[in-house]
């Protein structure tokens, strides 16, 4: 790789992350000269720079979506540096300045980059020390670092600011394997973590200042030079294209740029934004039929994926004692039940955008793309770039929890900028992020386990149909479709991405299992709101609910309390019972078993229980409800986690990303339901999709267990996993009334509580 | 058109149509990004405003009414360096996650808190009740609110 160039100007308004809140700055570095224009996580320079002012510049494609890991990735490197926290500021995807370390997904951050980092700066570290004893001719290990400053306890000190500042290293280290699987400097000594005095500490996030104040630059706040303002028109059904766009319906209305229309793909530029606004909800237009494949409603869409017959069958927990064994055992008693979880949205407070600057055969583009080097590939391909003339750089969106729209936004940018020859930028209205959001598929869970003489599960089978992603995975992003771009890949049909076995009972041993996760096909690549994407703990959260409900039912089978009944079951991992003792002593959970007949009084208490494995992060929620039995309405009162990360680098921030949750799991528990009619989705608004507000949050308490010697494992969507079965099953233990259908609104247990008594003698 | 607007109690000209909502004046015109961009239908929060000591949502409010009335935006109630105390007891109790919502939470918490002082939870929970987090920072923004309540009625930093 050719040097990183310090302090060059060049004409870039970028943003870097550091203490002292978001600043913009001067780019350094153009192109480094390789063939993506990437730089190589072969060079120690490509990581991490030191400047003479006593900062230390980390490059990393990881992101910080609004979770704070930011602050936890530079407590990682400090600790390795030794040097305070304060000196670190990080430049973050960036296509042309960081490296690929894959997107930021999956509660993979800290435990797949922390440890690159880590060893990146172990490397640095060496280094510095190295140079030092060779200065001070002392052996280096005789030396001590104290805030980047080297001394020897005979021959004086040094920093490292004047050993490097400003300069490069020119250091090769070894890199092996790609992306998240990055294996960096794994030679290179690290600290024993038992010496760890930043890691483990509650530091401050470092971003809040400036977003408490109105400084921070989110993606939101870009402005660069002649921006104009973009709005693009979406139409309302599916499958439409624009017949007829009628450019007088808005000679009205002043400043307007042009009206770009590309394709299927309409757009307007103005000088300002509220004549985008204006223009983009007046232009006429008259767009064709649709003819739609869009389910006609929710239950027409569950019909579809429990009888769906042809997909790809993945099996992918398969354990028999013996083979004979997975059929229906005849004299087995058998209990099954299905469980059916509904499309919901991600829901940003911050609908998309970016800004594009295009212009020859090169672009820029700021957006908050969870991965912004495959939002460069995307782009590239619609443009008819090379990837390396297009620099993608990441600016912090509102959170999003799964990959959304600043992906297509920055298409829509790149296209209305394109065509006008001026940087622009396109802010989604909260009609388009609601409607044509790639939505959190549904999914439809059947389950069944045969019980021997003893009550005893000799046999579980899960099957859990879904629909695989059709937005952002090998699939073309929503401009690109809308243009007629030729499709690439099938979306993950069949590759097992992101779904698979985890949730389906995976926590518990029993003798003979089988999980399977079809996919069934889906809309791969027309125009539909309903494309589908990864949101939160995606596929676990639903066969969570599915199989922790259903251990329930089989302890109401066994004449057992709920607690007791899972403990006393053979698990894989025993850190799960850890967590359920550790919950119910902070509960003061008591056993007994269910209330006789609690329909006697119009508010009845519940308390269910739930527990999760989220790639090792272990978790275990009780929830504690009260339920009006004439309205139906739940009331979630307070919700108690016992968590098991491994280790923890933050523990503030960890309580932090659990109460978050748990907050977004009893919201997406109690009320998210996309809806749909045949033509389009009809939660357009936040008036028509309700999310959980301040009047309708529980108490969250929290018990976290520390596991220095697990290393990090993910926290980022654990928590949030078994808060709908824990709420459900408190509902079952309050009223006896099981729902199996996710939200549980008020009108689906009245309706509940109306069956069950009337079916009384 | 021109239109005068006293915003954080300073007196600011621009060259605006009068019908443009407050919301993108702000932002663009007077390059203020604590309102931000959530809905445009007065439903989220996120654009909130204190007009005359009401907080209003600027994104429905025509900047023309807000002409000769008292602007404060959260940029008037501190800075990172010198965060006012109702920011403060934000940063005290690291209340938030991604932030986009936040402007809102302080802003409707300062209209509030200059009637109210001395709140309970319940009433903290009912005045935030029309403000969404997707992140699900709630918790730890009523403690905010609650922190500054017993810490006395929020004023501007002295500057």
């Amino acid at each position: 790789m050719k040097r990183r160039t310090f302090l060059q100007a060049s004409t870039a308004l970028t943003i870097s992350f550091s203490l002292w809140g978001t600043r913009t700055f001067m780019n350094s570095s153009p192109k480094d000269g390789d063939t993506d224009g990437s730089p190589q996580p072969s060079s120690l320079d490509s990581w991490l720079a030191v400047s003479a002012d006593g900062l230390i510049t980390v490059y990393t494609s990881k992101v910080d979506l609004g979770t704070g890991v930011l602050t936890a990735l530079s407590q990682i490197m400090a600790e390795e540096l030794d040097v305070s926290v304060h000196r670190i500021r990080m430049i973050t995807g960036d296509t042309d300045r960081t490296i690929d370390q894959s997107q930021t997904s999956g509660s993979r951050t800290l435990h797949k980059a922390g440890p690159q980092l880590r060893q990146a700066s172990a490397a640095a570290r060496q280094e510095l020390v190295r140079r030092a004893s060779l200065q001070l001719h002392v052996p280096a290990h005789s030396l001590t670092v104290e805030d980047g400053v080297i001394s020897s306890p005979t021959s004086g000190s040094v920093s490292y600011w004047q050993l490097i500042g400003d300069r490069h290293f020119d250091l090769s280290i070894t890199a092996s394997g790609s992306g998240a699987d990055l294996n960096v400097a794994p030679d290179v000594p690290v600290k024993n973590p038992k010496e760890y005095r930043i890691v483990g500490k509650s530091v401050p996030r470092v971003d809040l200042p400036a977003k408490f104040s109105g400084e921070f630059v989110y993606s939101h706040d870009v402005r660069v030079e002649g921006m104009l303002h973009g709005r693009v028109v979406r139409p309302n059904d599916v499958l439409s294209e624009p017949q007829f766009v009628d450019e007088k319906s808005i000679a009205d209305i002043p400043d307007i740029v042009a009206v770009v229309r590309k394709g299927g793909l309409v757009g307007v530029v103005a000088k300002t934004e509220w004549s985008a606004i204006q223009a983009a909800a007046q232009l006429k237009i008259i767009w064709t039929q649709a003819a739609t494949t869009v389910p006609a409603s929710p239950d027409a869409l569950y019909y579809y994926l429990a009888n769906a017959a042809n997909f790809a069958e993945q099996v992918v927990a398969d354990k028999t004692a013996h083979a004979s064994d997975l059929t229906h055992p005849l004299n087995r008693k058998t209990l099954e039940a299905t469980y059916q979880w509904p499309f919901q949205m991600h829901g940003m407070i911050g609908p998309s955008c970016a800004v594009a600057d295009v212009h020859n055969d090169r672009a820029r583009i700021w957006t908050g793309s969870q991965g912004t080097h495959r939002t460069r590939k995307a782009v590239a391909d619609l443009l008819g770039f090379a990837e390396r003339n297009v620099q993608i750089i990441y600016a912090e969106g509102s959170g999003c929890y799964g990959r959304l729209c600043p992906d297509d936004v920055a298409e829509d940018a790149a296209v209305l900028s394109r065509a006008v020859g001026r940087p622009v930028r396109v802010q989604w209205m909260r009609e388009d992020e609601h409607v044509w959001e790639p939505k959190g598929s549904a999914q439809w869970i059947h389950v069944e386990a045969s019980l021997d003489e003893n009550q005893k599960v000799e046999r579980w089978a899960l099957t859990d149909h879904y629909f695989p992603y059709t937005a952002g995975v090998d699939t073309r992003l929503l401009a690109s479709r809308q243009i007629g771009m030729p499709q690439t890949g099938q979306g993950n049909l069949g590759h097992g991405f992101a779904y698979g076995k985890a949730g389906g009972g995976d926590l518990y041993a029993f003798p003979n299992q089988h999980i399977v996760s079809p996919a069934v096909p889906w809309i791969q690549n027309d125009l539909t709101p309903l494309r589908t994407c990864n949101l939160r703990a995606p596929g676990t959260i639903a066969r969570t609910f599915a199989s922790e409900c259903f251990m329930d039912e089989l302890a109401n089978i066994a004449k057992m309390d709920p607690l007791e009944y899972r403990l006393s079951l053979p698990m894989n991992d025993e850190r799960t019972r850890e967590t359920l003792m550790a919950a119910a002593e902070r509960a003061q959970w008591k056993s007994r078993l269910l209330r006789s007949d609690p329909n006697n009084t119009p508010s009845a208490k519940g308390r269910g229980v739930a527990s999760a494995n989220r790639d090792g992060t272990v978790v275990t929620a009780i929830a504690e409800i009260q339920v009006d039995t004439r309205s139906g309405a739940i009331s979630v009162q307070r919700v108690t986690i016992a968590q098991d990360c491994g280790m923890i680098a933050n523990p503030d921030g960890v309580r932090n990303q659990i109460e978050g949750n748990v907050l977004q799991g009893v919201s997406r528990t109690m009320f998210e339901e996309v809806e749909f009619d045949g033509r389009s989705i009809k939660n357009s608004t936040w008036a028509s999709y309700k999310t959980l507000r301040f009047e309708d949050i529980p108490e969250v308490d929290i018990v976290l267990i520390d596991r220095p010697e697990l290393g990090f494992l993910g926290v980022g969507e654990a928590a949030i996993i078994p808060v709908p079965a824990a709420i459900a099953n408190a509902l079952f233990d309050a009223i006896q009334v099981r729902l199996r259908t996710v939200p549980l609104t008020a009108a689906r247990v009245k309706a509940a509580v109306i069956r069950q008594n009337s079916a009384k003698p | 058109m021109r239109l005068s607007l006293k915003v954080n109690g300073k007196v600011r000209s621009v060259d605006v149509h009068p019908s443009t909502p407050l919301l993108y004046v702000l932002r663009n015109n007077l390059g203020l990004n604590g309102p931000k961009f959530g809905c445009g239908l007065a439903q989220c929060g996120a654009c909130t405003v204190i007009l005359n000591g009401r907080a209003v949502r600027s994104c429905v409010v025509p900047a023309e009414r807000a002409a000769s009335r008292e602007i404060t935006t959260l940029e008037g109630l501190g800075s990172s360096d010198r965060p006012g105390p109702l920011q403060q007891a934000f940063i005290d109790e690291q209340a938030a996650q991604c932030g986009y919502c936040i402007n809102g939470m302080i802003m409707t918490a300062k209209a509030f808190l200059d009637a109210k002082p001395d709140p309970t939870e319940r009433e903290i929970k009912h005045a935030l009740n029309g403000n969404l987090c997707r992140c699900g920072s709630h918790l730890r923004i009523v403690r905010a609110v609650r922190r500054a309540a017993r810490i006395g009625p929020t004023k501007k930093p002295s500057s």
